[in-house]
């Protein structure tokens, strides 16, 4: 009786925490279907109207397409200015160590809208101009100290034993690094860029203070909404959450596959 | 290829602390050389240093008697193999063994080819394109081999190779190594803490000891003619007995024991020659003792009395008290078919050719 009960508590608690989690993905998501103009209930019948609305939208489009390039140009960036950061910091003896990695990864702890901020005050200073470079390097700045301490975290001393294995057998500093660390790193290096990826492209206020006249997709959805709810932010939103969750099951296995590895 | 090694004054600091103190070593070409000591000894260090890992504080490594002191380990002619293997993960075992040539710029075909055959001569050629996860140790140990040795070192270094892998597997890699070494002729520097492993395949042990060279030489002369005490204990079980010597005449000596004046020759002073009146310690193994004088070499030593005694096999081990020494505790390794228990007594024999006589250690005594 009293198993009974405690199962019956831990199932609704269960169902209760996902509930509290999904439900406003669920209800977008099935707004974003929504035969009629408002995406509220009652839910009136299934319709592909919106979406269809969406992919001829070019403004829409274009802004998905900005979106998606600012969030592999900077998330390559990122990963590939923390991974030289984490091989220089983990293989070489540099002065300050400690407080180098400190502040490599201090940016995790201000807030976007701060560093929107500064870098906006930058611009403006040296004179450059807003423009899609710019959020990229506002993402940048944003991913690089994420990127370096997944990418440090996994360079371990076995790896060390590795790469003098490659010097030994004649490799010079570069082709160590190119051939055999990176591609050692690669899961981490993976991990860490899709990581970027799903940061950047869900990414707003920095993408919103940092651009002009094009725009990425969360701003573009953003200037939507203010001219009132439609089925049709709800199939733009149901667009943007399906590309995370991709990004996010590509994460999983790589991250999932690195691990496997490591214990064989 | 093969090369000469030659190390002049080596001295490694960390520091305060001297890992190697004032090593000279001459190996010939060819040579399968054991480096042998307990751990800490600086037995890996000096690895490090022939293979360039490491530049010495002070001293010169000559290879074919050409200076390498300051020469990187990628253009060394030496290559190493890592105690936990270091192999590629993320390369095939055919593009492991291939790196090295590779890095040599030879053509895709032509490594391809090469690593193929040193997979075959370890018997992993079948295996040529799995990765490293998917074999077992000693796979990964002779994957390990075939690519340090497809570069064609003048010198391989092996650092405790063998380290990982159960009894079994270990001695059969130690008949591999010794095989492929004779067969390829290149020199081979091994690293080991274990005595066994270091007689079964070395041409010659260096035998080590808190930075300094004890003893060097072949296993059969170091176990049967030690330079050191520490040389003495570490090939194996020994009994020391504490003596002065009394008398010299005609290449003969007289050394005072608790058991009595033992005659020995010159030559069981493998350390060099005493003076009258100094102090020495008698070396006799375990398995040098017998129960009978079976033959006018042997001579009676003194009685014994059992305190313990187990069955190892090939052997029975017995402490021994005897009435001469009290403090002395000697072993005795006894033939198989005594049937002897706790209490018994015996005679003891040894043949005075078998002592080895050195100079008393400071540390130990």
């Amino acid at each position: 009786m009293r198993r009974k009960f405690s199962s019956i508590l831990s199932w609704g608690y269960f169902i209760a925490i996902y509930t509290f989690i999904f439900l406003p993905v669920v209800v977008l998501v099935l707004f974003s279907f929504q035969d009629g103009n408002l995406p509220i209930p009652p839910f009136n019948g299934f319709t592909l109207k919106w979406y269809v609305e969406v992919f001829a939208d070019e403004k829409l489009t274009a802004a998905l397409i900005n979106s998606l390039s600012v969030a592999f140009f900077s998330s390559t960036v990122a990963c590939l200015l923390g991974f030289l950061a984490a091989y220089g910091l983990a293989r070489y003896r540099l002065p300050a160590t400690a407080f180098q990695r400190v502040l490599l990864t201090a940016p995790l702890t201000v807030s976007y809208l701060i560093i929107a901020l500064g870098l906006l005050v930058l611009f403006n200073w040296i004179g450059v101009r807003l423009s899609l470079w710019t959020v990229g390097i506002g993402h940048v700045v944003i991913n690089l100290p994420l990127c370096f301490a997944i990418i440090y975290a996994s360079m371990g001393d076995h790896q060390k034993n590795i790469e003098r294995a490659a010097r030994d057998l004649g490799a010079n500093s570069l082709q160590v690094m190119v051939l055999v660390t990176a591609p050692m790193l690669m899961p981490s290096i993976m991990a860490a860029f899709f990581l970027s990826l799903t940061f950047s492209w869900d990414e707003f206020i920095i993408a919103f203070l940092l651009s002009r006249f094009d725009v990425t997709l969360p701003v573009e959805i953003w200037s939507l909404l203010r001219s009132g709810l439609t089925p049709k932010t709800n199939a733009i939103g149901s667009v943007v959450f399906l590309m995370s969750a991709v990004l996010l099951v590509l994460l999983e296995i790589f991250v999932f596959r690195g691990r496997s590895k490591h214990d064989g | 290829m093969t090369a000469s090694l030659k190390l002049q004054n080596i001295t490694q600091k960390f520091g305060n602390f001297t890992a190697i103190d004032n090593i000279s070593l001459d190996i010939d070409a060819g040579e399968f050389i054991v480096l042998l000591g307990p751990s800490g000894c600086g037995k890996s260090t000096l690895l490090s240093i022939i293979g360039g890992f490491l530049t010495p504080s002070s001293g010169t490594v000559l290879i074919d008697d050409k200076d390498m002191t300051l020469v990187q380990p990628s253009i060394r002619p030496t290559t190493t193999m890592f105690q936990d293997y270091a192999l590629f993960p993320h390369m095939t075992l055919r593009d492991n063994v291939a790196f090295g040539l590779r890095m040599r710029s030879m053509g895709r075909a032509d490594r391809a080819t090469k690593a193929l055959e040193f997979l075959d001569m370890v018997g992993l050629k079948a295996s040529a394109t799995s990765k490293p996860h998917e074999l077992s140790g000693g796979q990964r140990q002779r994957v390990a081999l075939a690519r340090a040795l497809a570069v064609n070192p003048d010198l391989l270094l092996l650092d405790e190779p063998l380290g990982a892998l159960d009894m079994r597997l270990r001695r059969q890699m130690q008949d591999e190594l010794k095989a492929i070494q004779k067969d390829i002729g290149t020199t081979f520097i091994h690293v080991t803490h274990d005595q066994e492993e270091a007689m079964a395949i070395a041409d010659r042990i260096v035998v080590m000891n808190t930075g300094v060279i004890e003893d060097f030489g072949k296993p059969t002369d170091i176990y049967m003619k030690p330079r050191s005490q520490f040389a003495a204990g570490f090939m194996g079980e020994v009994n020391f007995i504490p003596g002065q010597l009394i008398a010299e005449q005609d290449d003969e000596y007289d050394v005072e024991t608790a058991f009595g004046v033992l005659r020995l020759s010159s030559r069981a002073f493998t350390a060099g020659t005493p003076n009258v009146g100094d102090k020495t310690i008698l070396c006799i193994r375990p398995e040098q003792f017998h129960l009978t004088a079976d033959d006018t070499s042997k001579q009676f030593l003194c009685k014994a009395e059992i305190v313990d005694g187990a069955f190892f096999g090939t052997h029975f081990r017995c402490q021994l008290k005897t009435a001469n020494a009290p403090d002395l505790l000697l072993i005795a390794h006894l033939s198989q078919s005594t049937s002897l228990r706790a209490g018994d007594n015996m005679d003891l024999h040894i043949n005075p050719q078998d002592l080895i006589a050195l100079p008393t250690d400071p540390l130990s005594s």
